[in-house]
């Protein structure tokens, strides 16, 4: 599955067409989402498909296809510099953390069989995080008015 | 079983592969899909982390109660960045960022 996951997360960023990187995307979330079943969390597994890939995804794609033309396979091919400098930035940052993993001993660490289940969250949720959670329907509710009113002020510009 | 070390590599793993993309795209939606990759490889981290070595005790499931609120900013994140995607479109007919040089509307 972890196979999986990073093969389709490089898939997203390496694909010919965007829209298939979309998918390749979705993929990669979808397998985030398992691992997160392999680690006992299946509500947050579920959350992470209903909302990325429910809504996220799905929102990437209309975005794509709302903005794709016949122009759009002119996206610029990264310069060779670039892609190595980016290569080389990838991989020292991948070996930095690989290092500091395997140098910690994290292995003395045994999977909890009896671990957080969704009642814990939902107490955790509803007692002491409760203004954690409003703000953050605050802020989910601003950033899609936000949202709309960027496109739409757009509309009215272009009308004229 | 897995141990802990295996998903905190792959969520490195996935870092990287996030870093890789922001350094080498020019596409705005390639940016988008690298830094959702980011994401989910730091939510990654605090379920495993979550999982095997809890905060005080095994039951607490502080690690999956801000993946859920990281989740919830990831999707409003996502849903600003597409609008200004799409504005960004219409006017310059492009969404390469290096060609987006003026702030103006």
């Amino acid at each position: 599955m972890a196979v999986v996951t990073v093969g389709s997360a490089i898939f997203a960023l390496e694909a010919k067409e965007i829209i298939y990187g979309a998918i390749g995307l979705a993929g990669s979330l979808f397998g985030v989402a398992t691992l997160f079943f392999l680690l006992n969390a299946p509500y947050v597994a579920v959350f992470q498909i209903s909302v990325y890939i429910g809504a996220v995804a799905v929102l990437i794609l209309f975005t794509v296809m709302l903005v794709r033309e016949e122009g759009w396979a002119k996206e610029a091919k990264p310069v060779g510099l670039t892609r190595v400098a980016g290569i080389l930035t990838g991989l020292a940052v991948v070996l930095a953390l690989g290092f500091a993993i395997v140098a910690t001993d994290l292995s003395q660490f045994t999977n909890l069989a009896n671990g957080a289940t969704f009642v814990n969250i939902g107490q955790l949720i509803s007692t002491a995080y409760a203004p954690v959670l409003e703000i953050l329907a605050l802020v989910l509710a601003g950033a899609i008015v936000g949202a709309i009113a960027l496109s739409r002020v757009d509309r009215e510009e272009t009308a004229h | 079983m897995n141990s802990l070390s295996d998903f905190v590599l792959v969520s490195a793993i996935l870092f990287g592969i996030g870093v890789y993309g922001l350094v080498t795209k020019r596409n705005a939606l390639r940016l988008l899909f690298a830094v959702e990759i980011m994401i989910n490889a730091a939510n990654l981290n605090f379920v495993a982390f979550n999982q095997y070595l809890p905060f005080g005790t095994a039951e607490n499931a502080l690690g999956q109660t801000f993946v859920l609120f990281s989740i919830a900013l990831a999707a409003a994140e996502t849903a600003v960045i597409l609008a200004i995607v799409v504005v960004a479109y219409r006017l310059h007919n492009d969404i390469d960022v290096s060609e987006m040089k003026t702030l103006e509307g």
